[in-house]
């Protein structure tokens, strides 16, 4: 569904991701996990048009989206949940998630959001409050709702657990396992390794802009080198 | 009876400049831009509907409808001649260019008209209502009129359109709004010509109370209708309305004391406000939670 070969990404003179290749299949979760700075966060941008790569393709669906304006992609049916969640804080919940539907037939906003309902109770009870006064975790269930208005093929997924408590991390990657059975294809960016690859179909490790690493989660959840860096021990 | 006749006249010139401020705040509101050649598109308004009536003789309404589309058609063109290609440059950048496009409108409508004074035709009758011992003119009436419809009709496009949303969305926060799906670049297009269609409005009403048209003409009430959103809260559409009418009423007191004083105490209104609301009356600072 989505492949990435060899990207490189600058930040002014700064070489942050070094000929990084990796797929996504169609209905997996795949996770790229590192440290803070690895690039993760880079990658993800440069997928969804905000960054540039300047070698290598990014392919969606078989189309070359290397040059597809941010704005389009979603069209495409990619949607990203950006890192820090990036609600509209001065909208209603509601509002919000009528934000993610922009692009898509007003017949079908009425539907997904009684699916996004349906999928977390809390935003139901809250729709009618402006984003800011949530909680960190129903801003991220917000964000996620939002993503998933679009109808998307591809849910990109940049460090949802991100500030959050360890009760609401839980609730946030049952979420995930949720929307994969259910047949969502999702790439997860994520610091929180452990979490990521117990998710994760697949996971790819990304040292200082490199992908050092790559396999299926189990494996590399119990790889001696994934442990000593990402795990603690 | 003067005190409500100056309040009268006070809300009717804070109505005009609260139009004006519309076009300020929503720009600034989504461009995160200082718009200063706003109060220039109102003067190139008024010379439109000024040659429309006067020279051509034409129906006002005719007339209006004119600088109407030339200003929205000038507004987005300013934008993407003058603001678009400096979208990642500093704002110092696109302050100073705003500048520069300001003296460039007055300058290019002095070669074009002259520096004489042209005589504004109202294009509102002459004339009050028939009440007794208060003066209201069917200027004020119109302007005030024209005020709340305008605030009526944009707080519903902003809080119920699709269009309107966007707007919002891209005000709070761009690259989101862009991983939405939303067209930046045409949302703040679209910004501009809606401010650019009031200037030209408010073009109409100001000048039908205050005729004399120079190429300089949009430049005071183009300042003070800036203080007088920064003043509401710069950003607020309510704001922009509040700011708008009480500068108006301070205005005109303040002329009524003594005429030199009056932008001095105008000035010195938004001094203060600043020094104890920074954010101005209705502007808000939301706290992002973690």
């Amino acid at each position: 569904m989505l492949k990435v070969n060899n990207i490189n990404v600058y930040y002014g003179a700064i070489h942050a991701i070094k000929d990084v290749s990796f797929e996504v299949n169609d209905g997996e979760v795949v996770t790229l996990i590192g440290a803070n700075g690895a690039g993760k966060s880079t990658t993800l941008q440069t997928i969804s048009g905000l960054l540039r790569s300047r070698t290598g393709s990014i392919e969606f669906m078989g189309k070359d989206i290397g040059s597809v304006p941010p704005d389009k992609l979603v069209a495409h049916g990619l949607a990203q949940v950006p890192e820090g969640r990036r609600v509209f804080l001065q909208m209603t919940v509601e509002e919000n998630l009528e934000m993610g539907a922009f692009t898509q037939p007003n017949s079908t906003i009425a539907p997904n959001m009684e699916k996004v309902y349906a999928q977390f109770p809390r935003l139901k009870e809250r729709r009618r409050q402006v984003a800011g006064t949530l909680s960190g975790g129903e801003q991220q269930m917000l964000a996620m709702g939002r993503a998933l208005m679009s109808n998307p093929k591809l849910l990109m997924l940049d460090e949802p657990s991100m500030g959050l408590a360890p009760i609401l991390v839980e609730q946030i990657f049952d979420i995930i396992k949720q929307l994969h059975q259910a047949g969502t294809t999702i790439l997860l960016v994520e610091q929180n390794a452990q979490m990521a690859l117990s998710v994760a179909d697949r996971g790819y490790v990304l040292e200082t802009g490199r992908v050092t690493l790559s396999g299926p989660g189990k494996e590399l959840l119990a790889d001696e080198a994934v442990k000593k860096a990402y795990l603690g021990g | 009876m003067s005190f409500l006749n100056n309040l009268i006249t006070g809300i009717s010139l804070g109505s005009v400049y609260a139009i004006i401020a519309l076009g300020y705040t929503m720009v600034y509101g989504i461009a995160k831009m200082l718009n200063f050649a706003h109060g220039d598109v109102i003067m190139v308004g008024a010379y439109m509907i000024f040659f429309a009536t006067g020279s051509f003789g034409l129906n006002p309404i005719v007339g209006i409808l004119l600088a109407v589309v030339v200003c929205t058609v000038l507004g987005v063109v300013i934008e993407g001649l003058a603001y678009k290609p400096l979208r990642q440059a500093s704002s110092l950048a696109v302050l100073i260019t705003a500048i520069g496009v300001s003296y460039f409108l007055q300058n290019a409508a002095l070669l074009l008209w002259g520096a004489d004074p042209k005589v504004f035709t109202s294009v509102i009758p002459e004339g009050s209502l028939p009440i007794e011992g208060v003066n209201i003119t069917y200027v004020s009436l119109v302007t005030v009129l024209a005020c709340i419809v305008i605030m009526l009709a944009l707080t519903w496009f902003t809080s119920k359109t699709k269009m309107g949303k966007a707007m919002r969305a891209c005000s709070e926060d761009k690259a989101a709004a862009q991983l939405m799906g939303i067209n930046v670049n045409r949302t703040i297009s679209m910004t501009f010509a809606i401010g650019s269609a009031l200037a030209a409005i408010a073009s109409a009403l100001l000048f039908s109370s205050y005729k004399n048209l120079i190429p300089t003409s949009g430049s005071l009430p183009g300042i003070k209708a800036f203080t007088a959103a920064v003043f509401g809260g710069i950003g607020s559409i309510p704001g922009a309305m509040l700011g708008g009418i009480l500068l108006g009423i301070i205005e005109t007191f303040a002329k009524v004391i003594n005429t030199n004083i009056s932008d001095a105490v105008v000035f010195a209104v938004l001094i203060i406000v600043l020094l104890v609301k920074p954010a101005g009356l209705l502007g808000k600072t939301v706290r992002e939670k973690v």
